[in-house]
C-alpha cells in the first residue's frame, strides 16, 4: 500500500472532525428537544383534540420508541436530507430552510459587505494614525457597537428612518406589491431582480434590506475594525516594516505594499468569523424587521415547539458555522508562520 | 391630564408632519384587496384539519358548505348554499338535503351529493382534531357508509345516532368542517391512503369564490377567484393576506395606502388613527372569550368563596378601558353575545369590600399562594399582571408562569394548573359548542382524560349542569332552548370556578372606500366576496 | 525641622506603594496593584465605565431609597405618562408603573445575572480546559471535541433552546447564558495550561509527589486567572446583551419583573406613540454594557499590554 500523502490526511482528519462536532451538534440538539417538558404532541393537534387523537399522533410521531432509537432514525433520515415535516407550516422542513436561507444570506452578506468596506480602511488608518481623532473614532464606533443592544438599536433605527423620516421601507423583504413578480433564481431577490431585469423590484428590495443590514453591518464593523487596527499595529511595528521605513519606501508603499499585505490572511479568517456571527446573529434583527430568514423561522418555531423545524435550523447554522471555522483555521494554519 | 395628552398628540403629528412624508408607493389596485393580518397559525387549508382563526378565514372563501351564513345578513343564521333544501324525517334522526344547481368546483368538475358525501366522511375517518363537530352526532368511520348516504347525485342523507335540535345540526355544518371538497381531485392526489390530506394542506379544491394560489407559510396567503364560481362574480380579483406581526408596522402601511385592510391594531394605533384621513375602523363583536379557571384540585380553589372573592377582585372596567381599550367588552356569561341565549348580566364588578368579605367567610381568610398560568402573549400578560396586582390587594401571594401556548397548554391539559388565563373561541355557531364544554362533564375522573372538555380539564364536576347541556341540544323549540340555555349561564356564573371576563371587539382599520368588510362576526370568518372598493 | 525628620522614620502610603525595593512579597504585590491602578486611572475611558458602572450599582444597592414609586404598583388610570409629567421622571409603562422605579430595580436584575453568568462560565471552562490541558491525550481530544461542538452551536439559539427546555425564568436563562459561554474560557485555560505544563516549576512539584488534582487546583488555575479575568470583564457586555435579548424575547426574567429586555419587549407596542416606554430601558442596557466595555478595555490595558496593542 502507498505511503497516504501528508495533505490526505489532514484532509481525512479535518472532515473526521467536522463529522465528529456535527454529530454531537445533532444530539445536543436532539435531546434538548426531546427532554422539554413540552408535550410535542400537543403542538400538532391542538387545544381540543381527544385522548385518542393524541395518542394516534404520538405513535405517529414515533414517541413511543426509545431515545436512542428516536435518535438513529433521525440522523438516518438527516443523512438522506430528510429533516423531516415542520408541524408549523406542515410542509417539508428542507424545503422551508430552502425557502428562508436565501434570506438570512443576503443580509448577512449585505451586512458583513458593509462592514468590511467601511471596517477594514477605518481599522488600517486607526492603526496608522495611532492617537489621532479617527484612532479614537474607530474605538468610539466600536464601543458603541459591543454596547448597543441590536434589537433596541434596530427598533429605534425602524422608528427613526421608518416611522418619522421615511427614508427607508419599513419591516418584511419587499413591498406587498412587489411579492411573487420575481421568479426565484438564487432565492436572493437582490440579485434574482438584477438577474431578471425587474429595477423596481430591486429598488423596493434595497429599500428594505438597507436598514437592516446596515444594523448588522455595524455590528460586523466594529468587530472588523478593531480587528484590523490590531493586526496593523503589530505589522508596523515589526522590524521588517521599520526596515523598510529605513530604505526609504513611501509610506503609502508601506502600508498598503507590506504591512497590509501581510494581513490579509489573517483579515480573511476574521472575516470568515464575522459573517458566521451574522448568520446567526440576525436572529433578534429578523424578528424586529419580520425579516422571513432562518433566524426567525427557528425562533418562531421553537416557541411553537416545531421542534423538526429547530433542529434542521439548528443543524444548518450549525454546518455552516462548523465549516466557516475549520476554513479560517486551516487558512490561518497554512498562512500564520506563528502557529507552524 | 387631558391637556396633557392633547399636547403630546400635538407634538407627535407636528413631528411626523415636520418630515415630507415619500409619496404612498402606490394605491393598491382596484380589483385587488391586500389585508395585514397575524397568519402564522395557518397550519393547513384541508377543511377536515383545519382549526386555527386565519385557516378559517381562507376556508371560508374558498370553500362552500350545504347550509351557510350571509354575510350581508349574519343574524339571519345559516341558509342554503350547496343544499337548496333539507327535511327531517318522522323520528328526527334523518335529514335529507337537496342539493343546489350551478356551483362548481375551481376545477370545472359541478358540484354533487357524491362530494358532499366523500367530504363529510373524509372528516370523519380522517379523525382530526375537529372531527368531534360531526362524531359528536354519532358518526364513526365505522358507520359512515351507512349514515352519511348519497341516495342519487342530488340528495344527501344524513342518519343521526339520536334526535338533536335541528338548528344544532345545521350549524355544526357551517363550521369549517363542513366545507365541501372537490372529490376527484383531492382523489387524483391521493399518497398513501391518506384521502388527499398531505395534498389538501397546501392547496385547495372548492367551490367557493376564491382558490388559493400560493401560501408561504409565515408570509402570506394569495387568493385569485374560482373561474368556475357559480355565483356572482366578487369585485376583488385577488386577495393577499399578509402577515405583519406588529401592530405599529400594520398601522403605517394603512397610513401609506400599501394595505387596504389591518387587523390587529392594539388600542393605542386604533386611537393614533383617529386624525389620519382616509382611513375608519369597524368594530366587530367575535366570539372570543377571555377567561380565568382554577382548578378545583387546588384545596383552596374548591372553596367557591374564595372563588367568589377573586371574581370581585378583578378590575373589568379597569382592564376594558386601558389596555384591552376598544377590543374587548366586559361579559361574564359562557356564550358570548349575538349567540342565541347568551346572557347579558354581569353579577360581578370591581368590589374590593365583597372580594374581602367573601374571603373572610371562606376558609382561606388569608388567601395564600396562587399561580396563573398565562400565554406568552402581550395582552394576556397584561390581564395576567393586572389580576396579579388586585388579587394581590386580598393578601393572595400572586405568582404569573409564563409560557408558550403548548406549555401552559400542557399543564392545562394535565390538570396541574392553578388558575389558567385563557382566551376560548366557538368552535362552531351553536350555543352548544360553549355550553358543551363550560358546563359538560359527565365523569370528572382522570381515567376518563376528557381533555378536551374545559369543566375537566379544570376538574369541576358541574353536576346536573352536564345533564341540562345534553337536554339543551335537543330542544327543538327555539324560545325554550334559549331559556335552557339563560338558565344555565346564570347558575354556571354563581357555582363556577370559571371566571370569564370579556367578550372580543375586533377593530379592523381600513382605507374609507372598502366596503363590505365583514370579519364574521361571533359565528363564522370573513367574507371577502362581498367586498368592494 | 520637624517636617523633614517624621516622614523618614514611616513612610507614607504612597511612598510605601511606589517602592522600587519592596521588602516583603505583601508589599510587592500591593505595588504592582497600585501601580496598576494608576495605569488604570489615567486610562480616562475606563474610569468613566467604572463611573458608570459604580453609580448604576449604587443605584441598584439603594433603588428602595432612590424609587419614587412601586415598581410593581400599577394603575390603570395613569398609564402611558410621557416622561417628567405627574412626578414621573421617565413616565409610565402600560400598566401605569413608573418606569424610573422599574429602571431602578431592573438594574439589581443585570447585575444579579451579571454577576451569576460571570461566576458559573468561567468555572465550567477553567475546569473543562485545564484538565484537557493538563491530562491530554485521549481526554484531551474528548472535552475538546465537547467544546467545539458548544462553539460551533449559534449561541442565541442555543440559549434559546435551553431557555425552552428549561422554562423561561431569570436563573434558568443565566443557566443557558453560562452553558453557551464556557467554550471559549475553556480554550484559553487548555492554551495556558500547554505552556505551564511543561515548565520546570510544574516538573519540580510533580517530583514531589503533587497529585494532579492539586497540581490543577493550586498551581494551574491560580495562573488561569488573570486571563480569564479580562476575557470575562470583556464578555461581561455580551453576557447583558444576550440576558436582554432573551427577556425581549420573553424567555428571561418573567413579568412583573422590571428586567429591561423584558421592557422593551413591552414597550415596543407603543414605540410609534409612546416611544419613552421602549427607548429609556434600552438606554439603560447601553450604559451598563458601554461601562463593562469600557472597563474591560482599560482593565486590558493595564494587565495584558500585549493584547491591546498600544
Amino acid at each position: 500500500m502507498p505511503p497516504v500523502p501528508p495533505w490526505l490526511k489532514k484532509l481525512g482528519s479535518t472532515l473526521v472532525t467536522v463529522a465528529v462536532t456535527i454529530l454531537g451538534l445533532l444530539f445536543v440538539t436532539f435531546m434538548i428537544g426531546r427532554v422539554m417538558p413540552i408535550d410535542p404532541v400537543l403542538a400538532v393537534i391542538g387545544e381540543r383534540a381527544t385522548q385518542e387523537q393524541y395518542n394516534e399522533v404520538f405513535y405517529d410521531l414515533g414517541l413511543d420508541k426509545p431515545l436512542i432509537v428516536q435518535f438513529a432514525i433521525y440522523v438516518a433520515n438527516v443523512l438522506q436530507g430528510d429533516f423531516g415535516t415542520s408541524i408549523r407550516t406542515g410542509q417539508q422542513v428542507s424545503d422551508d430552510i430552502a425557502r428562508v436561507f436565501p434570506a438570512t444570506l443576503e443580509l448577512a452578506t449585505l451586512g458583513t459587505l458593509i462592514g468590511v468596506f467601511l471596517g477594514v480602511p477605518l481599522g488600517v488608518l486607526a492603526a496608522v494614525r495611532r492617537g489621532s481623532w479617527i484612532d479614537q473614532l474607530a474605538r468610539f464606533v466600536g464601543l458603541i457597537g459591543y454596547s448597543m443592544p441590536i434589537f433596541w438599536l434596530g427598533l429605534v433605527g425602524l422608528l427613526l428612518f421608518y416611522g418619522i423620516l421615511n427614508w427607508v421601507s419599513g419591516p418584511g423583504r419587499v413591498g406587498i406589491f412587489y411579492q411573487g413578480i420575481v421568479e426565484p433564481i438564487t432565492g436572493m431577490l437582490l440579485v434574482d431582480s438584477t438577474l431578471r431585469g425587474e429595477w423596481e423590484v430591486f429598488r423596493d428590495a434595497f429599500s428594505h434590506i438597507i436598514l437592516p443590514a446596515s444594523l448588522l453591518g455595524y455590528y460586523s464593523l466594529a468587530y472588523i475594525s478593531r480587528m484590523t487596527r490590531s493586526f496593523m499595529l503589530e505589522q508596523l511595528n515589526s522590524e521588517y516594516i521599520i526596515t523598510a521605513r529605513v530604505k526609504g519606501l513611501s509610506e503609502r508603499k508601506v502600508i498598503w505594499h507590506h504591512a497590509f499585505r501581510n494581513i490579509r490572511i489573517q483579515l480573511i479568517t476574521v472575516i470568515a468569523l464575522a459573517y458566521a456571527n451574522l448568520l446567526e446573529g440576525s436572529v433578534l434583527t429578523e424578528i424586529i424587521f419580520a425579516w422571513p430568514g432562518i433566524g426567525q423561522y427557528i425562533t418562531v418555531s421553537l416557541l411553537a415547539n416545531d421542534m423538526n423545524a429547530v433542529l434542521g435550523g439548528t443543524i444548518v447554522i450549525g454546518t455552516i458555522f462548523v465549516c466557516l471555522n475549520i476554513f479560517s483555521d486551516l487558512l490561518y494554519r497554512f498562512f500564520d508562520p506563528r502557529s507552524k | 391630564m387631558k391637556q396633557m395628552r392633547c399636547f403630546t398628540a400635538a407634538a407627535v403629528a407636528a413631528l411626523m408632519a415636520g418630515v415630507p412624508m415619500a409619496p404612498a408607493l402606490a394605491e393598491t389596485p382596484p380589483n385587488m384587496l391586500v389585508i395585514a393580518n397575524r397568519i402564522d397559525d395557518i397550519k393547513t387549508f384541508d377543511p377536515a384539519e383545519s382549526f386555527e382563526f386565519a385557516g378559517a378565514d381562507v376556508s371560508r372563501n374558498v370553500y362552500e358548505k350545504l347550509v351557510n351564513f350571509d354575510p350581508m345578513d349574519l343574524d339571519a343564521g345559516f341558509g342554503p348554499q350547496l343544499a337548496a333544501s333539507w327535511e327531517i324525517s318522522e323520528d328526527g334522526k334523518t335529514i335529507t338535503f337537496t342539493m343546489a344547481e350551478g356551483h362548481v368546483f375551481s376545477s370545472g368538475n359541478p358540484v354533487t351529493a357524491k362530494d358532499a358525501e366523500f367530504s363529510l366522511r373524509r372528516a370523519v375517518l380522517l379523525n382530526k382534531t375537529p372531527s368531534f363537530i360531526l362524531t359528536q352526532f354519532g358518526f364513526t368511520p365505522e358507520n359512515v357508509e351507512d349514515t352519511i348516504v348519497a341516495t342519487d347525485d342530488m340528495t344527501l342523507q344524513i342518519t343521526l345516532d339520536k334526535e338533536y335540535a335541528l338548528s344544532f345540526v345545521l350549524n355544526c355544518l357551517t363550521a369549517t368542517i363542513g366545507g365541501i371538497v372537490d372529490m376527484e381531485t383531492v382523489m387524483a392526489n391521493e399518497t398513501d391512503g391518506d384521502m388527499g390530506n398531505a395534498w389538501l394542506r397546501t392547496n385547495t379544491a372548492g367551490s367557493g369564490p376564491y382558490k388559493v394560489v400560493e401560501w408561504k407559510p409565515n408570509e402570506s396567503v394569495l387568493m385569485d377567484l374560482n373561474p368556475s364560481y357559480g355565483g356572482e362574480a366578487p369585485a376583488m380579483e385577488r386577495v393577499i393576506v399578509q402577515h405583519i406581526q406588529e401592530s405599529a408596522t400594520q398601522r403605517l402601511l394603512l397610513e401609506r395606502g400599501d394595505i387596504d385592510v389591518a387587523r390587529n391594531l392594539s388600542p393605542e394605533d386604533i386611537a393614533g388613527l383617529d386624525d389620519v384621513e382616509g382611513v375608519k375602523v369597524i368594530d366587530e363583536l367575535r366570539g372570543r372569550l377571555m377567561y380565568f379557571s382554577a382548578n378545583q384540585k387546588k384545596e383552596m380553589l374548591a372553596d367557591p368563596k374564595v372563588i367568589e372573592a377573586l371574581k370581585f377582585a378583578t378590575d373589568y372596567e379597569g382592564m376594558a378601558n386601558s389596555f384591552l381599550k376598544g377590543q374587548y367588552t366586559v361579559h361574564q356569561a359562557f356564550l358570548p353575545l349575538t349567540f342565541l341565549g347568551a346572557l347579558e348580566d354581569k353579577p360581578f364588578s370591581y368590589d374590593m369590600d365583597a372580594a374581602k368579605a367573601a374571603l373572610a367567610e371562606s376558609g382561606y381568610p388569608d388567601c395564600g399562594p396562587i399561580a396563573i398560568s398565562v400565554r406568552d402573549a402581550q395582552e394576556r400578560m397584561d390581564i395576567g399582571q393586572s389580576l396579579q396586582n388586585t388579587w394581590g390587594q386580598l393578601g393572595c401571594d400572586i405568582e404569573l408562569i409564563v409560557g408558550t401556548g403548548a406549555q401552559t397548554l400542557d399543564r392545562y391539559r394535565a390538570r396541574e394548573h392553578d388558575i389558567y388565563l385563557g382566551a376560548w373561541g366557538p368552535d362552531y355557531p351553536d350555543p352548544n359548542t360553549n355550553a358543551g364544554t363550560f358546563a359538560y362533564n359527565p365523569d370528572n375522573s382522570d381515567e376518563a382524560g376528557a381533555t378536551g372538555l374545559l369543566a375537566w380539564r379544570n376538574a369541576w364536576d358541574p353536576g346536573e349542569m352536564s345533564d341540562k347541556t345534553l337536554a339543551a341540544v335537543q330542544e327543538n323549540d327555539t324560545e325554550t332552548r334559549k331559556q335552557m340555555y339563560l338558565d344555565l349561564q346564570a347558575e354556571h356564573q354563581k357555582v363556577s370556578p370559571f371566571g370569564v371576563m370579556f367578550q372580543q371587539i375586533e377593530q379592523n382599520a381600513m382605507g374609507e372606500t372598502v366596503e363590505n368588510f365583514v370579519a364574521g362576526g361571533a359565528t363564522t370568518a370573513v367574507s371577502y366576496w362581498v367586498i368592494t372598493k | 525641622m520637624n517636617e523633614l525628620t517624621s516622614p523618614s522614620t514611616k513612610p507614607t502610603w504612597r511612598e510605601w506603594l511606589l517602592a522600587e525595593e519592596p521588602t516583603s512579597r505583601r508589599q510587592a504585590r500591593a505595588v504592582g496593584w497600585y501601580q496598576g491602578w494608576l495605569a488604570f486611572r489615567s486610562n480616562t475611558l475606563a474610569m468613566i465605565g467604572l463611573i458608570i458602572l459604580v453609580f448604576l450599582i449604587v443605584c441598584a444597592i439603594f433603588a428602595p431609597l432612590l424609587a419614587t414609586h412601586d415598581p410593581y404598583a400599577q394603575d390603570l388610570g395613569q398609564r402611558l405618562l410621557p416622561p417628567g409629567f405627574q412626578g414621573n421622571l421617565f413616565g409610565t409603562d402600560s400598566l401605569g408603573r413608573d418606569i424610573y422605579s422599574r429602571l431602578l430595580f431592573g438594574a439589581r436584575i443585570s447585575i444579579y445575572i451579571v454577576l451569576l453568568v460571570a461566576m458559573v462560565a468561567p468555572l465550567i471552562g477553567l475546569i473543562i480546559g485545564t484538565i484537557a490541558g493538563y491530562a491530554g491525550g485521549w481526554i484531551d481530544v474528548v472535552l475538546m471535541r465537547i467544546t467545539d461542538i458548544f462553539l460551533a452551536f449559534p449561541r442565541l439559539i442555543l440559549a434559546l433552546a435551553f431557555v425552552a427546555a428549561l422554562g423561561a425564568g431569570i436563573e434558568n436563562a443565566v443557566l443557558a447564558i453560562a452553558l453557551t459561554a464556557w467554550p471559549p474560557y475553556a480554550r484559553i485555560a487548555r492554551a495556558e495550561t500547554l505552556t505551564i505544563r511543561n515548565t520546570d516549576f510544574i516538573h519540580a512539584i510533580q517530583l514531589q509527589g503533587a497529585g494532579p488534582v492539586r497540581i490543577i487546583t493550586k498551581h494551574i488555575w491560580p495562573l488561569c486567572i488573570s486571563s480569564l479575568v479580562i476575557r470575562v470583564t470583556l464578555d461581561m457586555a455580551g453576557i447583558i446583551l444576550t440576558a436582554a435579548g432573551l427577556g425581549f424575547l420573553g424567555l428571561g426574567a418573567q413579568p412583573p419583573s422590571p428586567e429591561w429586555g423584558a421592557m422593551i419587549s413591552e414597550g415596543r407596542k407603543y414605540i410609534l406613540d409612546h416611544w419613552w416606554v421602549a427607548t429609556i430601558p434600552g438606554l439603560a442596557i447601553f450604559a451598563i454594557s458601554l461601562a463593562f466595555n469600557l472597563l474591560g478595555d482599560g482593565l486590558r490595558d493595564v494587565l495584558d499590554p500585549k493584547e491591546s496593542g498600544q
